[in-house]
């Protein structure tokens, strides 16, 4: 590629004029600022990221986070598994991705920069904690010499803190042992960089407050590390100038920052309240879904029931029993889970009964990569069941996106009465972005009815009649008088629902449940490009998570003079109505998926498309510029056909 | 037991009867329960729609098709699962499960042990007949050990389950056993089971007069019966025949004896906490010769069930007395606001 790409997600030109802080240091502006933060599992870099994360919400950038962690609960320490970090993209701008690239690495000990460094390029920022740099230290990593002194280092602005010792410095006087002061270095990082880039701090000073509320002596030593790290800033030679990152000019509104699984567990209340019946979720733990159900477990004022079964197997099988009941039955898990669950949803499909399937995919076959995200469900979702077994499926776009795709899955399940996938992925799952948080009344009105006695007067009640519009059975629940039935996983006669084994009928069946999920599509909005120029020859054609990193790379080839259309998928069962006539306006289309192609499969095998896939499952998500690459180098093709 | 008034008359047993042709075997020890159970439902004093019927997989799991209630006929094992989150939300219903020997103890065997240690208020009917039927004629985890079958020709290499050792292993607070042919014996172990608050499992003897006829002969044969029967009655003496059961002090457990020894028989109470003397009755049963069978009642004794505890959480949460604030829950704790006059920062 010739061309050097580079722009609002990518870039690091600085804002404007440098300025002078009230304290006597140099003010520096810029747009965006990419940070990571890496440290063992055992040092608190998750939070310390969360922690950053609603400093730099609560002064309003825009922002968008990719926390990446081991599988393991604590791996050993300062081992290179053991690492885990969390990068931080925010800008005063709106951006669409936790940024390629970062241009701070923060690290908390060798096993951290060797194994982050190589992502930040040359000319980045490079923050190390230079106590964890001892010989025995190293040579865990396998660092034959010091890479703070052999020149691995050379081209970063490097900047040495002794982290660990200043904070025990810190906390000299404060009741605690040294391993605990030294447990508080991630919050002395904090308030350096909260310093840095002049984030408002009094969340987290609340947090800790909350947080420890029952051990007031790690309040006050968290505050103290917190404030010297800050302090340090302020004073240090180390650190000759601080950033400011202005709020970005988001879309009027309340926002508060929302990470995917909360938002999903918001969206699944919401959709319960907007339905008027209770939310009964069955779920079994698994990474990277469990949040799920540990933010449900709380919400038992909305009516929200929440089961933790023996496996994935009664788990949905709760559900299903539930909505048999009159609830919003809802099942949530990742990969592994769906395949012991297929039978089940088998059932739901012949039952004709509403159920949501929340697939959070993460990295497989098999146990595959737990904590990294993939997409490499959707496969398994469309046909991963026996016989003729259609299953819709939606999928969010973004963490905050969750919300509306629960939303939409429930409106799906309900008025079908079908089974609804919800694939997610661990991506969307931790990442979190800033939410604009929807009115209530503004949210979809779900209402459901249910089948009434006073409707089948002087007729028998039939469970398979449908109706004719969207060819849903009626949904009669055990208790209403008069409408006592049987249903089953057996094939069925239509209309009446008693057991048929008739050739013709099965044919019907099938046909009639494939109908009417593909008549679904009839509710969807049709599917828009985004084209600016109107003059675009290659669509890129996303689903789930992809988005922010294909549409932030639409944008850096636009800006470089590219013409190139994008579109998203919200709906991969069935596909919105005019997909066919909008493939069918572009000469190529690229597909990039966390997969080895699993929707350009069915685009092609669905609209005979020739399209093409950019594939990647390393279990992180796409960059924008790999794909602005991609997207150029097949704009050089299509110029040049 | 439910608060359930009746209205119109009470239901009689013609009430229970659907309408669909009943497609057992003739000869099926099912067909036996099923008027049991369609003569014995009205006496609940329950209307009709409050019924529910859930089965898994096999002959006996065509059961709900055959009732005139509301029901499922579900997926292979998983009934338990099932009808669990049926009950835990609607408390309001009566939650049967219909099951067979393969079905539960096999496929299903992990449901069936969850839902009898949470105490879900549901009543399991778990149909032996030592033989898997509907796949014509397998050993089952029921069947005596060395079971020649189509599928173990050289006879079966697995010990059995005793499905009442199991379920009082699985914390289960009500476990009895009946037999199919027995209608009066059956009738009264299924009013004590719908009259326990909680998970009841009701093992029913039942013939499979195709692939295991004969199966329970000895404890159905007038003449025979009663020297292999061990009738459970709380506060009567354990005997069977010519034999009665003891305290055997030097073993530390129940020992069956000629009726001749001076040792007083024990005297059946159900009601025990600890389930060691429910297990010891169980463990009189020889695996091989079914001899002796107790039949009873063995536990019954009171736990808060699942679903009542799920709605006392709820209640205790507000559900149901103050209205929950959606917008509150969404919004969260940590706020700004984007375009008003001045930005709030913290809320
Ligand atoms: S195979 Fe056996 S259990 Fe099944 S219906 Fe026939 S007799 Fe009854």
């Amino acid at each position: 590629m010739a061309m050097a790409l580079q722009t609002a997600e990518t870039g690091t030109d600085p804002a404007d004029a440098e300025r002078d802080s009230p304290g006597g240091k140099p003010v520096e502006s810029l747009h965006r600022v990419v940070i990571r933060i890496a440290g063992d599992s055992g040092d608190g870099m998750q939070l310390t990221g969360d922690r950053f994360t609603q400093e730099t919400a609560a002064y309003g950038n825009d922002l968008s986070t990719l926390p990446d962690f081991p599988a393991e609960i604590r791996a050993p320490a300062g081992t290179l598994p053991g690492v885990s970090a969390f990068q931080l993209h925010f800008a005063d701008h709106d951006i669409l991705t936790p940024g390629d690239a970062p241009d701070v690495l923060v690290a908390m000990n060798p096993a951290a920069l060797k194994t982050n460094l190589k992502a930040v390029p040359r000319g980045g920022t490079v923050i190390v904690n230079t106590d964890e740099f001892t010989d025995r230290a190293l040579k865990k990593v396998g660092y034959a010499a010091d890479p703070l002194h052999d020149g691995s280092l050379d081209g970063y602005r490097v900047h040495r803190v002794a982290l660990t010792s200043q904070t025990v410095k810190a906390l000299d006087g404060h009741p605690l042992s040294r391993k605990e002061a030294e447990r508080a270095k991630n919050m002395y990082a904090l308030g350096l960089l909260s310093w840095l880039y002049h984030r408002p701090v009094d969340q987290t000073l609340r947090f800790l407050e909350q947080k420890f509320a029952r051990r007031p002596e790690i309040i006050a030593a968290n505050r103290a590390a917190f404030q010297a790290g800050w302090n340090f800033g302020e004073t240090t030679e180390e650190f000759e100038v601080s950033y400011e990152v202005a709020p970005a000019a988001l879309p009027p509104g309340r926002y508060r920052n929302i990470s995917g699984n909360p938002a999903l567990a918001y969206g699944l209340v919401a959709a319960a309240q907007r339905s008027g019946l209770e939310l009964f979720l069955g779920s079994y733990p698994i990474t990277p879904a469990s949040d799920i159900l540990h933010e449900l477990a709380k919400h038992k004022a909305f009516g929200v029931r929440t089961f933790q079964a023996e496996d994935e197997i009664a788990a949905v099988g709760a559900a299903l029993g539930a909505s048999y009941g009159g609830a919003l039955g809802v099942t949530t898990t990742s990969g592994p889970g769906v395949a012991l669950k297929s039978e089940a949803i088998g059932l739901a499909v012949s039952l004709e009964l509403p159920l949501i399937i929340c697939d959070i995919q993460r990295g497989g076959p098999s146990t595959g990569l737990p904590t990294k995200t993939e997409q490499a469900d959707l496969l398994q979702a469309m046909f991963g069941r026996n016989g003729e077994s259609p299953v819709p499926i939606v999928a969010p776009r973004s963490p905050a996106d969750c919300f509306d795709a629960a939303l939409e899955a429930a409106r799906i399940a309900l008025t079908y009465r079908t089974p609804v996938f919800l694939l997610s992925d661990g991506y969307l799952a931790n990442g979190s972005e800033p939410w604009r948080i929807p009115e209530v009344e503004d949210l979809p009105d779900l209402t459901v009815r249910f089948a009434r006695a006073e409707e089948y007067q002087g007729s028998p009640f039939l469970p398979y009649q449908r109706d004719p519009h969207t060819l849903a059975r009626p949904w009669a629940l055990p208790g209403t008088p008069g409408l006592e039935h049987r249903i089953g996983g057996l094939e069925k006669a239509d209309v009446t629902g008693e057991i048929s084994y008739d050739p013709a009928n099965h044919d019907h069946m099938v046909r009639t449940r494939a109908a009417k999920v593909a008549g679904i599509a009839q509710s969807i909005a049709p599917i828009e490009a985004d084209d600016p120029s109107g003059a675009a020859r290659l669509l890129v054609l996303g689903w789930g998570s992809t988005y922010g990193p294909a549409q932030a790379a639409c944008r850096l080839v636009r800006e470089h003079g590219g013409q190139v259309a994008h579109a998203h998928l919200r709906h991969l069962n069935p596909f919105p109505p005019n997909l066919g006539e909008l493939l069918a306006r572009y000469d190529r289309v690229l597909i990039p998926e966390m997969n080895l192609g699993q929707l350009a499969l069915l685009i092609r095998a669905r609209y005979l498309v020739d399209a093409t896939g950019y594939n990647k499952v390393r279990g992180l998500p796409f960059t924008s510029t790999e794909l602005a690459e991609e997207i150029q180098r097949i704009l050089l093709e299509v110029e040049g056909a | 037991m439910l608060d359930v008034t009746v209205k119109n008359g009470a239901p009689v047993a013609k009430d229970f009867k659907s309408d669909q042709e009943v497609r057992w075997c003739p000869g099926c020890g099912d067909y036996a329960v099923l008027a049991a159970v369609q003569s014995f439902l009205p006496s609940l004093g329950l209307e009709r729609e409050k019924i529910v019927f859930v089965s898994g997989i096999g002959c006996s799991s065509r059961f709900p098709y055959y009732l005139n209630t509301y029901g499922m006929h579900s997926i292979h094992g998983r009934a338990p699962a099932i009808a669990t989150g049926l009950a835990a939300s609607r408390t309001d219903l009566s939650v049967w499960v219909v099951t067979g020997d393969g079905d539960a103890l096999s496929i299903g065997g992990n449901h069936l042990i969850h839902a009898l240690r949470r105490n879900v208020n549901l009543k399991i009917l778990l149909f032996n007949n030592r033989i898997y039927g509907l796949t014509k004629g397998q050993y089952s985890p029921t069947s005596e050990p060395g079971k020649v079958t189509k599928s173990t020709p050289y006879g079966s290499l697995d010990a059995p389950f005793n499905p009442i050792s199991v379920a009082l292993g699985a914390e289960a607070t009500f476990v009895a056993r009946t037999i199919d042919s027995d209608r009066k014996h059956l009738t009264a172990v299924l009013t004590a089971a719908a009259q326990h608050k909680g998970t009841a499992l009701v093992e029913i003897y039942q013939n499979c007069n195709i692939f295991n006829d004969n199966a329970f002969e000895h404890l159905k044969a007038p003449g025979e019966r009663e020297a292999h029967l061990l009738r459970l009655e709380p506060g009567a003496p354990l005997a069977f025949g010519e034999r009665k059961v003891v305290w055997d002090a030097a073993r530390g457990t129940l020992a069956a004896v000629d009726a001749s020894d001076e040792r007083p028989a024990v005297l059946h109470d159900p009601t025990l906490q600890d389930p060691s003397y429910a297990f010891a009755v169980a463990r009189l049963q020889d695996p091989a010769s079914l001899s002796p069978t107790p039949v009873g009642v063995f536990r019954s004794v009171s736990r808060p069930t699942y679903d009542d505890l799920m709605d006392q959480q709820l209640a205790a949460s507000g559900y149901g007395s103050q209205a929950p604030d959606l917008g509150a829950l969404l919004a969260g704790a940590d706020t700004w606001t984007v375009g008003a006059p001045e930005r709030a920062v913290v809320e």
